[in-house]
């Protein structure tokens, strides 16, 4: 490879950074036991590579390589540190000594190893957010705090602090046993989501969607599936897929929000799509399918419909009804409600709507009264239907939702 | 590496409950208790007399003060606490998640904080 460029080496070099950082660093991890060793150690090695490969050539497992030359720098570096710091001579050498580092099945781990640390539930959820974002994705700290609208030193003080909590706790770098697998993978799961929400639907700001965050979550979605494909896994994949198919056609150009049923489906992307129900499909064969699983079937229902009036509202209720039984709560009712409004006509929904509203259950939910007002609306009980738009208005944080709101305010008659 | 593992619960509301239902709670605790004490992780276990036999030491000018009951005033206190060894915190959670206060009473704000600690042996441990 002497033949190459400096330009290509470079490039080449980058690509590889990108495809293989990640796992080089859950691997590292694991060799180092410590996330901050670990971090250093992976730019050393990638500092090795620039040095190295043009001369030598590019080696032939490129990660493995990659991951003996970080744990070599790493020792390199405590034994150096061990003189001043009069570190512990056996440790050092328990640590150089640990088993060989390329083992095919420890490695392919590592990146579950990763993940289901960085979501450990022993952390705050801020706290697992950012650091799956900073060490599964990669971002860097201002990526991730440009993202959620935090100030760059907040974030940075949360992911050092989740990091101690790792160390000083000590919470282990492993993939939970059997028995308490389902309950961590909620944990990761919901970090995963939580992500994908915030970039299809920021709860803030000006813009109505970050489409950065939700490719990040539904690569993450993408890369938990093949590492450990449990139905919920699929079922969340499936479920982020069929709502980002939507994307394009959710927003007017200015920034406008466009609701299901006034959008343009033929901007709905078909390929995210095919690929939505097939997961779904290989979620709900398992039969131990759940609220992910169940949502991206009500997802799909809307998917498969070619124009608004072909929606199968019936089949949409039945989804609802058991989700409400594997995971009840008033966000699912109400969602419910709106579902039996367009099976059963308004009034039945606004009666369902005023029930959950009568328990005070979702009385600051903004989409709990502007679905109200729709109700109204369409009942032509236009003076209910502007006070309940107002009441969402006073809840609502992001720009374009207001626009909507005080949109179908102004179109109200009287 | 070893965790202590504090047991809170909220004392008016366990205060309040009638002799019958403390008796029916305890009962209660004694499989949970055994599990606990079976996993071989134990290293040490108390219970707490009342915060009302409680007494808090402050400085004061340079001096220590001393004040009638437990030093926070908070609705939780500590019930009892045990200290276990264990690899990881995900081994200190399995085993502390056996105590009682970790399936029981949630109605009287019972739960466990799980913390590490290092250990240093005190001189009175040595007089035997």
């Amino acid at each position: 490879m002497s033949g190459d460029s400096p330009e290509r080496m470079r490039g080449m070099l980058d690509a590889v950074y990108r495809a293989e950082s990640r796992r080089v660093l859950a691997t590292l991890i694991r060799l180092l036991g410590d996330f901050d060793l670990a971090e250093e150690a992976l730019q050393d090695a990638f500092r090795a590579a620039l040095e190295q490969w043009p001369r030598d050539g590019v080696p032939a497992n490129p990660r493995a390589w990659l991951v003996s030359a970080g744990r070599f720098k790493a020792i390199d570096g405590i034994r150096r540190r061990a003189r001043f710091d009069a570190l512990d001579d056996e440790q050092i050498e328990a640590l150089a000594d640990e088993t060989p580092a390329w083992d095919g099945d420890a490695v392919e781990d590592d990146q579950l190893r990763l993940i289901f640390t960085c979501s450990h539930p022993a952390l705050s959820p801020d706290a697992q957010v950012a650091l799956t974002l900073r060490e599964v994705c990669g971002l860097t700290t201002e990526q991730i705090a440009h993202a959620f609208l935090t100030p760059p030193p907040t974030l940075a003080q949360r992911i050092v602090r989740a990091k101690s909590k790792i160390r000083d706790a000590r919470i282990p770098y492993e993939v939970p046993e059997r028995a308490q697998l389902a309950e961590r993978l909620d944990s990761v799961l919901r970090v995963i989501y939580l992500v994908f929400n915030e970039g299809y639907a920021a709860s803030s700001g000006t813009s109505l969607t970050r489409p950065d965050l939700s490719g990040e979550a539904i690569r993450l979605g993408r890369l938990l599936g093949e590492l450990l494909p449990e139905p919920e896994a699929i079922g969340l994949l499936a479920l982020m897929l069929l709502h980002e198919s939507r994307r394009a056609a959710r927003t007017s150009p200015s920034g406008d929000l466009i609701l299901l049923e006034d959008q343009d489906r033929s901007r709905w992307n078909r390929e995210q799509i095919a690929e939505g129900l097939t997961l779904v499909e290989r979620a709900l064969s398992s039969r131990r399918f759940g609220p992910y699983t169940l949502q991206a079937s009500i997802a799909a229902v809307h998917a498969e419909a070619p124009q608004p009036t072909a929606t199968d509202w019936a089949q949409i209720v039945g989804l609802y009804d058991v989700l409400m039984r594997v995971e009840p709560s008033p966000v699912v009712e109400l969602n419910r409600a709106v579902a039996a409004a367009m099976r059963d006509g308004p009034e039945a929904g606004l009666a369902l709507i005023d029930a959950i509203l009568a328990r005070g259950d979702l009385s600051d939910y903004r989409l709990a009264h502007a679905a109200r007002a729709d109700m109204c609306r369409r009942l032509g009980r236009s003076a209910d239907a502007r006070a309940a738009y107002e009441r969402a208005l006073t809840l609502t944080e992001q720009e374009p939702e207001r626009r909507f709101l005080e949109g179908r305010l102004a179109q109200l008659t009287d | 590496m070893r965790y202590l593992c504090l047991a809170y619960y909220d004392e008016k509301k366990f205060d309040a409950l009638s002799k019958p239902e403390v008796d029916a709670l305890v009962s209660k605790c004694k499989a949970h208790d055994q599990e606990l004490h079976e996993s071989g992780h134990l290293v040490l276990v108390a219970s707490l007399g009342p915060t009302r036999s409680s007494t808090s030491i402050r400085p004061r000018g340079g001096k220590p003060w001393m004040t009638d009951g437990p030093f926070a005033e908070t609705k939780e206190q500590i019930g009892a606490f045990f200290i276990l060894e264990a690899n990881d915190l995900n081994e200190a959670i399995r085993v502390a998640s056996k105590h009682p206060a970790a399936r029981l009473g949630e109605q009287v704000g019972w739960g466990i904080e799980v913390r590490p600690i290092e250990m240093c042996r005190g001189s009175a441990d040595e007089r035997g």
